[in-house]
C-alpha cells in the first residue's frame, strides 16, 4: 500500500505549496524600477516607540524618492534599541532620551561609534481628567511629591491643602520607556527612581488616556501627541518649573519655555552606517524635510535654530569632516 | 503514571455515561429534570462562547468600517497616512511565519508523542521528568519564549539573526507542548487492537505505528495543530522581542531573509498610536486577521476531513 505512506509527506508538501504560492503571488509587487536615484541597500532602524512614527514617515517619503532603498522600523523601546545598536545589529537607533553612560560603554566595547541628531521636539504632558478644575498649574515640586520613590500621597489634598478631598489615581509608562527615564530624571532627580504603586500602562500610552479620562482624580504623563490628539477627553496641566506656569504646546516646546518637561527626540546613526551612501542620504533627508515628516507623525518639528544646527552637522558628517565627537559625554 | 492514566480513563468513561444518560434521559437512576438542566447548561456554555466571539467580530467590523476596503487595506503597504495604509506585507509575513512553524512543529511534536506513547516506559524517572516538563511548558507565558528565542535563536546558539525562520522557530517552541499533548491524546485514542492486529499479521512495531496507528490518529493531530496555529497566529510579544518590525514595505524572499512583520504586530503598533484613525485602522485589521486565521484553519480542517474519509472508505 504505497499510497498510505505518502500521507504525511503530502501534508508537508501542501504546506510548502501554500507558502510558495503566496510568495509567487506577491513577487510582482515589489519591483523597484522607475526611481529617481540609484541608491540601494537596506537601512535598519529600531528603538523608541515615540520616535517610530517620525522615522516611519521619514522612511515612507524617502522610499518614494529612492525606491531602491529598503527601510525597516522596529519598536523595541529606547533602551532595547540602544542594546541592539551597541551590538551592531541595527543602523540607526531611535531615542526619546539621550544615550546613557553605560550604553556608551557597551557601544565602545563593541567598537560602535555613533552620532546624535535632534529630529523633533516634544512637550511631555501631565494629563488630568477634564473635571479637574483645581490643579490647573502644578509645580515640579508638587510633581515630585506625588511621584517620588516611596511617596504615600494618594489624595489630592495631600498635594496642596487647597485641593479637594479626591482620590488620586496615577498612570505612568513602563520602565523600558524613554518617557519614564526622562520624567524620573527631571522630576525625581534620578533616572528610574519613581514610586512603584501606580498603574503601569507599559508601552500603550492610549491606556493612560483611557485611565485618566475614566477617573476623576486621575493623573498621568505622556508625549505631547497623545495629549493633543485626545484634547477634551483629557486636559493637560500647566507646569511651573520656577519661572511661572507654562502650558505644553508646539510653541513652548520649540522656544524652550516649557521647562523642564520639554525634550528633544533623537536618532543615533552608527559611524559604520554613515559610511553607506544610502544612510547618508536618508539622514540628510530626515533633517531637510523635517517639517513635513513631523506633521505627518503629529510630532512637534525642530525650530529654525535646531534645524540649522542639525543640517550643519549632517553636512559635516556626509563630507566626512566630523566623527565620533559624541563618544564621551 | 500507568495507574493514574487508568483512573483518568475511568473518570472519562463515567462522565461519558453520565452525559449520555443526562442527554437522552433514559438513565434508570437519573430523573429527566436533571437531564434538562444539564442540557440547558451545555447550551448556555456554547451560547456564551459564541456571543463573546460575535461581540468581538461585530465590534471590530463596526469600528473598522471606514477602512474595510480591499484596496489599500489588504493590498497596500504600511503608511503614516492611515487611509493609505495596508496589510499586504503583514499578511504575507504571517503566512511565512505560520507556514514554516507548522512544517517545523508537526514532525517534532508527532515524533515526541510517538516516543512517549508507544515506546517510552512510563515508570522510568527520565520519561516522567519529560512528561512533567512538557505539561509545565504548556503554561509558560509567551514572552519567556521570546526571550529564549532572542538568546538562543536570533543570537547565541543558532545566531540566525532577525530572520523569518527565527520567528517561526520561536513560535514552534511556544506551541510544541500543546501539539505534543494533543498528538498523544490522539495516539492514545487508537484502540490497542489496531496495533495487536497489525503485529499479529507479521508487521513490526514501527510498521504497525506508521501504517495503522498514525493514519488513525491524524484527525486528532490535525485538531491539535489547528488549536496551536490559532494561538501562534495571535502572538505579538515574542515576535516584537526577536525582531519583527512595525514599518516595512517589502515581503520576505525566503525563510532566512531579514525584515518581516506579522498581522498582530502591525495591529499592536497601530492600536498604540495617538491618532484616532490609526485605532480605526487597527480595528479593520483585526477583521483581516480573523479572515486569515479562518483561511489557514479551513485548510487544516480540509486535510483532517480528507484523512477521516479515507479511513472510513
Amino acid at each position: 500500500m504505497p499510497k498510505r505512506r505518502t500521507y504525511l509527506l503530502s501534508i508537508g508538501a501542501a504546506a510548502i505549496a501554500a507558502t510558495t504560492l503566496t510568495v509567487a503571488a506577491c513577487g510582482g509587487d515589489d519591483d523597484d524600477d522607475g526611481g529617481s536615484s540609484d541608491l540601494s541597500g537596506t537601512i535598519v532602524i529600531d528603538g523608541s516607540s515615540t520616535v517610530a512614527p517620525l522615522s516611519e514617515a521619514a522612511a515612507e517619503l524617502f522610499q518614494d524618492e529612492n525606491p531602491g532603498v529598503r527601510v525597516t522600523v522596529g519598536t523595541s523601546g529606547t533602551g532595547g534599541g540602544f542594546e541592539k545598536f551597541c551590538r551592531g545589529e541595527i543602523d540607526i537607533s531611535d531615542a526619546s532620551r539621550q544615550i546613557k553612560d553605560e550604553e556608551i560603554e557597551a557601544c565602545e566595547s563593541n567598537n560602535i561609534t555613533f552620532e546624535e541628531l535632534d529630529v523633533a521636539n516634544d512637550a511631555l504632558s501631565v494629563i488630568l481628567n477634564p473635571s479637574n478644575d483645581f490643579a490647573t498649574c502644578l509645580t515640579t515640586d508638587q510633581l515630585n511629591t506625588i511621584w517620588k520613590p516611596g511617596s504615600d500621597v494618594n489624595n489630592w489634598n495631600q498635594v496642596d491643602p487647597s485641593f479637594p478631598d479626591l482620590k488620586l489615581s496615577l498612570f505612568g509608562p513602563g520602565t523600558d520607556s524613554g518617557t519614564f527615564d526622562f520624567f524620573t530624571d527631571v522630576i525625581n532627580g534620578e533616572e528610574g527612581a519613581q514610586r512603584t504603586d501606580y498603574n503601569n500602562i507599559g508601552e500603550d500610552d492610549n491606556a493612560a488616556v483611557t485611565g485618566v479620562a475614566g477617573s476623576e482624580g486621575g493623573m498621568g504623563y505622556l508625549g505631547y501627541s497623545f495629549f493633543s490628539e485626545n484634547e477634551g477627553t483629557i486636559i493637560a496641566a500647566e507646569i511651573d518649573g520656577g519661572e511661572g506656569c507654562v502650558a505644553p504646546s508646539p510653541d513652548t516646546a520649540q522656544d524652550g519655555t516649557y521647562a523642564p518637561l520639554g525634550r528633544q527626540l533623537f536618532i543615533y546613526p552608527s559611524g559604520e552606517a554613515l559610511q553607506k551612501p544610502e544612510v547618508q542620504a536618508f539622514v540628510e533627508f530626515y533633517i531637510n524635510n523635517n517639517d513635513e515628516i513631523a506633521e505627518r507623525a503629529s510630532v512637534i518639528a525642530l525650530n529654525d535654530e535646531q534645524k540649522e544646527e542639525a543640517l550643519a552637522k549632517v553636512e559635516a558628517l556626509v563630507s566626512g569632516e566630523v566623527s565620533e565627537d559624541t563618544s564621551t559625554s | 503514571m500507568g495507574t493514574l492514566r487508568r483512573s483518568q480513563q475511568g473518570t472519562v468513561d463515567a462522565a461519558g455515561a453520565a452525559v449520555r444518560q443526562g442527554l437522552t434521559g433514559d438513565g434508570s437512576r437519573v430523573e429527566p429534570i436533571k437531564g434538562y438542566i444539564f442540557v440547558g447548561f451545555l447550551v448556555l456554555s456554547i451560547v456564551l462562547g459564541i456571543a463573546m466571539l460575535l461581540t468581538l467580530v461585530v465590534d471590530s467590523i463596526i469600528e473598522g468600517a471606514p477602512f474595510l476596503r480591499w484596496n489599500p487595506l489588504v493590498t497596500g503597504v504600511p503608511s503614516s497616512i492611515p487611509s493609505e495604509a495596508g496589510l499586504w506585507v503583514a499578511i504575507v509575513g504571517t503566512f511565512w511565519v505560520i507556514g514554516l512553524m507548522i512544517i517545523t512543529v508537526v514532525p517534532l511534536a508527532v515524533g515526541a508523542a510517538i516516543y512517549l506513547e508507544e515506546y517510552a516506559d512510563g515508570d522510568r524517572w527520565y520519561n516522567r521528568a519529560i512528561e512533567l516538563n512538557i505539561q509545565n511548558l504548556a503554561a509558560v507565558p509567551s514572552i519567556v519564549f521570546g526571550i529564549l528565542g532572542l538568546g538562543m535563536i536570533v543570537r547565541g546558539g543558532l545566531s540566525l539573526g532577525p530572520v523569518v525562520y527565527a520567528g517561526s522557530l520561536t513560535l514552534a517552541l511556544l506551541v510544541l507542548p500543546t501539539v505534543i499533548l494533543a498528538s498523544r491524546e490522539a495516539l492514545r485514542a487508537v484502540p490497542p487492537s489496531h496495533r495487536l492486529g497489525a503485529m499479529a499479521l507479521g508487521s513490526t512495531k514501527w510498521q504497525a505505528i506508521w501504517r495503522n496507528v498514525l493514519p488513525a490518529a491524524i484527525p486528532g493531530i490535525a485538531t491539535g495543530s489547528i488549536l496551536a496555529t490559532a494561538r501562534a497566529i495571535g502572538e505579538t510579544a515574542p515576535l516584537l522581542l526577536i525582531g519583527a518590525t512595525v514599518f516595512i514595505t517589502f515581503t520576505p524572499e525566503g525563510p532566512l531573509s531579514e525584515g518581516y512583520t506579522t498581522l498582530p504586530v502591525q495591529i499592536f503598533s497601530w492600536a498604540t498610536r495617538p491618532q484616532e484613525e490609526f485605532r480605526t485602522l487597527s480595528a479593520a485589521s483585526i477583521v483581516v486577521l480573523l479572515a486569515v486565521l479562518l483561511i489557514i484553519n479551513a485548510f487544516a480542517i480540509w486535510i483532517r476531513n480528507h484523512y477521516t474519509k479515507k479511513q472510513q472508505a
